[in-house]
């Protein structure tokens, strides 16, 4: 058993305000974990320091076995990220910016063109392969990204609201890919997002955050049993998650 | 060092792909071929019928035009060209959220702030050799002088000093777009830093002369006094990149010059007749008076730099 992502005690602190509060979670090399939280909780703020963009005020974190804030590069090679708002160089076509990307990853100049190519196939972008970014539509947009984070051959990828505002195709295609990335290709998926039923739909199990605190952990099942008390079939992540968020986060025993 | 090298091949690449740096190319060639031309024609019939002076080749640099001389021009100039190439290194990235594509990457998070400016610097080193060879080709052909070994060496340091003052000026304006989130803003800041260098500086160590070592009005008004208001002046002048790069290029570029002083206390008969005795001085001594000026530019550069390299590492990196 492999663990891709694992924290501990792992806390954040913006002067007085706590941000992330003794996270401690881990993460199966494989996995599709859903983070859940609402606007705030600290979702973003523990997927930067996992990356090693934000350094922790204390606790540790591990993702593929490196210490993200001790060996930023390490994990860098082997984690991709598809933030919220993703952002390219508008000037430059799409297979300009995956060619810049690309080689700040130290992939050969030589395998560049094919291996473009193949992911912008992979994505459905090459009729649009030759025109400025600054052109493309918001679900264009997010499969270039998508594209840019297989690039590196990632191990775990983390994903911040990788559905929002892509229309009902795109959403079910990209639900799809998240899937197939775990089942077929053994990524790690860490993604987080508001929309509880697609969460629900691909999630091998999930965390809710609430102010800073992980207050639940576990595949969905298990936390319905407990929150819900029962053991029926049709139960939905947002009746479990609206239990939690109104009951806060509990008070330390 | 992998990182470096792409950063700055990219930044590089765009730099002289830009609408903005073409147009700026265009403007400072449009200007400065005028010019040339005007004090290249200007010359030649000066010195018609006369046996060439020397030195002819550098007063290309130095004699007036129809504005300005070709020397000034570039200084005023080449402090824009610094801030139009860094006012926005960091903060565009940051604001079209590329920045935290970019730190997400396998690459040290200095690689980006070190490539945008070696690429800034590269690119001015470029433009300014650009324009000294065309004007200097112009004056071939216009004035029909061949400049000499003690020239091209003049124009050498030239270019080098130059290059480090706009240096100077690029390192501003990427401290301030790493400082300021809008682009605007950073803008405005470096050429407000520009406007009082340039202007006000002179205005303020003057007066700090006058407060700290002060010329006594009235009788006793001693040779002493008057000096030493004058060194606390030009001790306060030295923080100024202005005018430290004027005494500079003033003394490379002329090589009649001996001193960056220009209080002189003769009148007009004695300095025609001291100018009959005047001879060159070489490269190497002329390059000895202005040493501690291009020491203290460098200085002055490579601190501003420094702060924007600190400030840039220790920054909070949100892509929401």
């Amino acid at each position: 058993m492999d663990l891709a992502i694992e924290t501990h005690e792992l806390t954040k602190r913006y002067g007085t305000q706590i941000a992330v509060n003794g996270l401690t979670l881990d993460v199966k090399q494989g996995e599709i974990f859903g983070f859940l939280g609402p606007n705030g909780a600290g979702k973003t703020t523990t997927l930067l320091m996992l990356l090693g963009l934000s350094e922790p005020t204390s606790g540790t974190a591990r993702v593929c076995g490196h210490d993200p804030a001790r060996e930023p590069l390490h994990v860098k090679r082997l984690v991709g990220y598809l933030p919220e708002s993703v952002g390219f160089y508008e000037d430059m076509t799409a297979e300009q910016n995956l060619a810049y990307v690309a080689r700040l990853n130290g992939i050969e100049k030589s395998i560049l063109p094919r291996k473009i190519e193949g992911l912008l196939e992979q994505v459905g972008l090459v009729a649009e392969a030759r025109k400025r970014v600054g052109a493309y539509s918001r679900g264009m947009r997010q499969r270039l990204g998508i594209a840019e984070v297989l690039l590196k051959d990632p191990r775990v990828v983390f994903l911040d609201e990788p559905t929002l505002g892509l229309d009902p195709d795109g959403t079910q295609k990209m639900l799809d890919f998240i899937v197939g990335l775990g089942r077929e290709k053994g990524i790690t998926v860490f993604f987080s997002s508001h929309l509880l039923d697609q969460v629900q739909r691909i999630s091998d199990r999930v965390g809710i955050m609430l102010k800073g605190n992980l207050v639940a952990v576990g595949p969905i099942q298990e936390l319905a049993k407990q929150k819900l008390g029962v053991d029926q079939e049709r139960f939905t992540l947002e009746e479990i998650y609206m239990r939690y968020f109104r009951e806060g986060v509990p008070a330390p025993s | 060092m992998r990182g470096l090298w792409v950063v700055y091949r990219k930044e590089l690449e765009d730099h002289f792909s830009s609408t903005r740096s073409i147009l700026l190319l265009t403007v400072i060639l449009m200007v400065g071929l005028v010019t040339a031309y005007t004090v290249g024609s200007g010359l030649r019939k000066e010195l018609e019928g006369m046996a060439k002076p020397s030195l002819v080749f550098l007063l290309l640099f130095t004699s007036t035009g129809a504005v300005f001389s070709l020397a000034q021009f570039i200084a005023f100039f080449g402090p824009l060209i610094g801030m139009v190439l860094g006012f926005d290194a960091i903060n565009r990235e940051r604001s079209a959220r590329t920045l935290s594509k970019l730190l997400s990457q396998p690459i040290y998070r200095d690689a980006v702030i070190n490539g945008k400016f070696l690429a800034g610097l590269t690119t001015i080193a470029i433009m300014l050799l650009a324009i000294v060879v065309l004007i200097s080709g112009i004056g071939l052909l216009v004035l029909g002088v061949v400049p000499g070994w003690e020239e091209i060496g003049r124009m050498v340091v030239y270019l080098v000093v130059s290059v480090i003052y706009i240096g100077f000026w690029l390192a501003l304006a990427i401290l301030c777009s790493v400082l300021f989130r809008g682009m605007a803003t950073s803008a405005l800041a470096t050429i407000a830093l520009w406007i009082f260098f340039a202007f006000f500086m002179a205005l303020v160590a003057k007066q700090a002369a006058e407060v700290i070592a002060p010329i006594p009005s009235g009788a006793s008004e001693s040779p002493e006094a008057i000096l030493k208001n004058d060194q606390v002046r030009s001790i306060i002048s030295t923080v100024s990149p202005v005018i430290l790069y004027s005494e500079a290029t003033g003394i490379v570029l002329d090589p009649l010059r001996k001193t960056t002083r220009s209080l002189v206390l003769m009148g007009p008969m004695e300095q025609l007749s001291i100018s009959r005795f005047q001879s060159p001085l070489p490269l190497i001594q002329s390059a000895l008076i202005v040493a501690p000026h291009l020491v203290s530019l460098l200085a002055i550069t490579l601190v501003c730099f420094g702060i924007s390299y600190a400030c840039f590492m220790r920054q909070e990196v949100r892509s929401t």
